[in-house]
């Protein structure tokens, strides 16, 4: 740590660039804007290597903190800081980010400037809510990062569009109000709205229950599980490449960073009450929602419910602990758990955003969504073809990609709390892998079907660059995800420690 | 001597009200802008009077009638702020529309001169007399466009709903002289501090307080004046009267209700929580159908209101300095939101309707930018100071244990916060219905500018604007 504030430059960077790219409009400068979002969001993610590199991983503490008085009157500081849990999600959010402006880069056509600066907004804000220190100034950045989504949906989505942003809207900002209740509530008990403070905070079980409630709906919209995730086809469908990308490999990952980041840590006791709510819920999602992705004709749709599935898997792996811990044998089944939960989180990550880069790229050429409109791509599109296949492959679960060690480390979990639940959970190989082959078989394999598909133009540089760095990172984590683990392992130790212990 | 000095800024804005009348007169209507530069004139010169006699702690002056402490210091100030928007923004539009006159600005700083009068009130009748002198110059400025008729309309139902609710208001206040002797609101206080103090009479008189206040509030159920006085007057009247008088309406429930009768809180918070929940659901739901953007402005007042109101439910120091932030922060809110009805307008057509925000984002991207940021403010969605003005009151409502309240009062603002996203999604998501470019003076543009980031700056470090209520209130 050299004293640079390295976490407010790569929160204020992107947003700083933003405006730039605003400033210098989407006439005759719109190529110079681009170049800006580029570069901007290339310095970003250089910029967040020295957090890996000097990340000390023997330790559970808060790294890289930085702490300046913000509204005295709350107590509330301008508090960054990062640990196992974050820093994996800030590199994902940086990682990400310039692919999705080279996605964009000749596609975007209208407003090009506005749709560059709202990307770069939106990350400096998601890496601001992976690395506040404050509930309020997590609040800010939760929240804040509802408007420039709302926009991008908006201006450069699909025909329902208008629709499918208000709702994504209004269903998220629904759930996050309860969660600021929950926020004030504390801070009103443990006078600063500091999240450490909060963790520490003695709350009875009815207090806890209330407020695991208020936070549930926060982050289950957020996540999405199951009842509430209906929004997310519909902004899926609707929204341009990049948001959808963003959307999939970042927004989601709030839902379930909020869970081990508020929900465990200040209400162990109420999530041990309740975690046959959320293991159930996490079953729903994983087999019946993989069900409801078998019947899915729009191939956008068809991700979008297998995210929620995987999803499912996430959620499942943090909550089972209380079960495993219960049922101890020894070994540590609770920490692959909670291990392979955070995993499986930064994998659906680069795996949905590689997916939804994959249908960007097909929709690019023949603006449809539908299975139907495609088939035999391979025939056309040989290198493409060969990327989504890898990709398809990891989503349903392949050994050797990243798909497969989260979902695995979660089944090992759970197979120490019992072996139905395993059982149920593990069927998600089968369902994970029906969806998604017969998605590839339907769309990539067998004859050209129609005149569209045989005027297909294989994809050029940028294209297979983006595709590319994805697929390169999601074998590497399936492969050698040591250094990944090794990230997570003390930060997950600590948590495990801490929600072991009753508050009460 | 002392008591004129107290009085320093009222005695300035009488006096430059004649000034400005008197030169007004004599001025051919070629000339007119001096006028408009006097009367920002006047408002400067009255702010440095506020702030030059700045006190530190709270002096009474003519036999305690009158008071000046920091608070009503500080929201004198903000009034002449306020004001000066109003002018700035109204200027070219009364020019177009042939209004421009002398009357709207010595009409609007007679109103003014009540709102101050009001916030020094430190007696029953000069909160009356501050009240009537606010009310009745509205009553003109509503009626100023004489020739059209809806304007006239609502120039009449104003009049006839407002006395009857002042009518109202003094019924109160002689019960409450009745019960205690008294029309100062120091002695009232000491009078119900005492054992008992709390009788029927007394009860009678309150409730007849409290329904004077949410008459100028315009809170649910005495709100029906607010959305025809709103879309029937001019839209520079219309963004007066949706702005600096919600600074006249805190300072009557905060001297009577706060000063005077707070020891009676256990039976006025009743009854504003019935206010405020129906001022919420009412207004938020309303809003939602309106299709003229005044009427919707009109709902979500209605609906802040509700807010406001829930401060002063708390009953704390805490919630008495979350409900003028409130009242600050939404007059802000206000001023920039009938500004950008303003700047849609040309010479002959007065922009109403939300359609005509169609594809402003279009148009010119940098106005549509500023209106986002209000109507993302009003929504309470952070960065902006809006949403900090929401965390404040909630939090005061949570710590005085109304967890019910602050419930309705969230799940409420989302409800609103659809017809607030429907600005944005004009603007941004539907092609612009004509695209002629946005046509307004460099100060206009330079004023709504700094008056839309200022909500974002404000959003940024709300310490500042929050210190000074904590300071200055309790």
């Amino acid at each position: 740590m050299n004293g640079l504030p390295i976490l407010s430059i790569l929160v204020w960077l992107p947003i700083v660039a933003g405006i730039v790219v605003l400033a210098l409009g989407s006439g005759a400068r719109a190529g110079q804007g681009k170049v800006v979002a580029l570069a901007a969001t290339v310095l970003t993610f250089v910029l967040s290597l020295p957090l890996y590199s000097a990340f000390d991983t023997t330790t559970a503490q808060m790294q890289f903190v930085e702490q300046i008085p913000w509204i005295t009157r709350f107590e509330a500081y301008y508090h960054l800081g990062i640990d196992g849990i974050s820093l994996p999600l800030i590199l994902l959010t940086t990682f990400l980010t310039p692919l999705v402006v080279i996605a964009g880069w000749e596609v975007i056509q209208v407003r090009a400037a506005q749709y560059f600066a709202a990307f770069l907004i939106l990350e400096g804000l998601m890496i601001g809510v992976f690395a506040a220190l404050d509930a309020l100034l997590f609040y800010v950045f939760w929240e804040a990062m509802l408007i420039p989504m709302f926009i991008i949906i908006g201006i450069w989505g699909g025909e329902r569009r208008i629709y499918a942003t208000v709702k994504f809207f209004l269903y998220t900002f629904l759930g996050s109000v309860f969660m600021l209740i929950a926020l004030i509530y504390m801070y009103l008990k443990a006078g600063s709205y500091s999240i450490l403070d909060f963790h520490a905070l003695p709350l009875t079980l009815n207090e806890q229950l209330l407020i695991f409630l208020a936070f549930l709906l926060a982050f289950a919209v957020k996540v999405p599980m199951w009842p509430v995730h209906t929004w997310l086809p519909d902004a899926h469908v609707e929204a341009p490449t990049g948001g959808s990308v963003i959307l999939a490999a970042v927004l989601l990952k709030m839902g379930g960073y909020g869970f081990v980041r508020f929900s465990l840590p200040i209400a162990p006791d109420a999530s041990q009450a309740l975690d046959w709510l959320m293991i159930g819920l996490s079953l729903i999602a994983i087999v019946y929602i993989a069900l409801v992705a078998l019947a899915q004709q729009d191939m956008k749709k068809l991700i979008a419910y297998s995210s929620i599935a995987h999803m499912g898997f996430v959620t499942l792996g943090f909550f089972v602990v209380f079960s495993i811990a219960a049922n101890s044998t020894g070994g540590d089944g609770a920490r692959l758990a909670l291990q392979g939960g955070m995993i499986q989180m930064i994998s659906h990550g680069l795996i949905s955003g590689a997916l939804f880069l994959c249908v960007g790229v097909m929709y690019d050429r023949l603006h449809s969504r539908e299975i139907g409109a495609y088939g035999g791509v391979v025939n056309t599109m040989p290198k493409f073809a060969a990327l989504m296949v890898l990709f398809a492959l990891a989503n349903a679960g392949l050994p050797g990609t990243s798909g497969f060690v989260g979902e695995f480390f979660v089944i090992l979990g759970s197979f120490q709390a019992s072996f139905w639940l395993a059982f149920l959970a593990a069927t998600t190989l089968i369902f994970g892998a029906a969806y998604t082959l017969w998605l590839v078989k339907r769309v990539i394999f067998g004859e050209v079907t129609n005149d569209g598909v045989a005027s297909l133009q294989d994809i050029g540089g940028r294209e297979f660059f983006m595709l590319a760095v994805l697929a390169v990172a999601v074998l590497i984590l399936g492969i050698w995800p040591a250094p990944l683990v090794e990230l997570m392992e003390q930060t997950l130790g600590n948590l495990l420690i801490h929600v072991s212990q009753s508050k009460l | 001597m002392i008591d004129l000095q107290l009085a320093a800024a009222e005695v300035f804005m009488v006096c430059a009200i004649c000034v400005v009348l008197l030169v007004d007169v004599w001025l051919p209507d070629e000339r007119r802008l001096l006028t408009f530069r006097l009367a920002l004139l006047s408002l400067v010169g009255a702010a440095v009077c506020s702030a030059y006699y700045l006190p530190n702690g709270s002096v009474t002056a003519f036999s305690e009638s009158f008071v000046t402490d920091p608070a009503s210091a500080v929201m004198k100030i903000f009034a002449y702020l306020i004001v000066g928007l109003v002018f700035i923004y109204s200027r070219d539009f009364l020019m177009r529309a042939g209004l421009f006159k002398g009357e709207f600005f010595i009409l609007a700083l007679f109103a003014l001169l009540g709102i101050m009068v009001m916030l020094s009130a430190h007696s029953m009748l000069t909160m009356y007399l501050g009240l009537e002198l606010l009310a009745l110059s509205q009553y003109a400025l509503v009626a100023f466009d004489r020739d059209s008729p809806i304007a006239a309309e609502s120039a009449m139902k104003y009049f006839v709903l407002g006395a009857i609710a002042s009518g109202t208001l003094l019924y109160g206040i002689s019960f409450i002289y009745g019960v205690t002797g008294t029309i100062q609101l120091g002695a009232i206080a000491a009078h119900f501090s005492q054992p008992g103090a709390i009788t029927v009479p007394a009860l009678l008189g309150l409730a007849f307080i409290i329904v004077g206040v949410a008459f100028k509030f315009g809170a649910v159920p005495f709100h029906m004046w607010l959305p025809d006085v709103y879309q029937g007057s001019s839209t520079p009247v219309t963004l007066f009267i949706g702005s600096v008088p919600k600074i006249a309406a805190f300072a009557l429930a905060w001297r009577i209700l706060s000063e005077s009768l707070g020891d009676m809180h256990g039976s006025w918070q009743t009854m504003l929580a019935v206010l405020c929940v129906l001022s919420l659901v009412i207004g938020n739901i309303v809003a939602i159908a309106q299709s003229n953007i005044k009427r919707m402005l009109a709902y979500s007042t209605i609906s802040h209101v509700g807010f406001i109101f829930m401060g002063f439910i708390a009953g704390t120091e805490d919630g008495l300095q979350a409900a003028m932030f409130y009242t600050l922060v939404y007059t802000l809110m206000a001023a920039a939101a009938f500004g950008m009805v303003i700047l849609l307008s040309r010479s002959g057509f007065d922009a109403e309707n939300l359609d005509d925000f169609k594809g402003l984002n279009a148009r010119s991207p940098w106005f549509a930018f500023v209106m986002l940021m209000v109507m993302f403010s009003m929504a309470g969605v952070p960065p902006f100071v809006g949403f900090y003005a929401k965390l404040v009151v909630l939090g005061s409502v949570l710590d005085a244990g109304l967890i019910w309240l602050a419930i309705t009062g969230v799940l409420l603002a989302v409800i609103g916060a659809f017809y607030y996203l429907r600005v944005v999604w004009f603007m941004y998501f539907v092609d612009p219905v004509d695209d002629s470019p946005l046509d307004a003076a460099l100060d206009f543009r330079v004023v709504i500018s700094a008056n839309g980031l200022g909500l974002l700056a404000l959003g940024l470090f709300p310490g500042v604007l929050l210190d000074l209520c904590a300071r200055v209130i309790g």
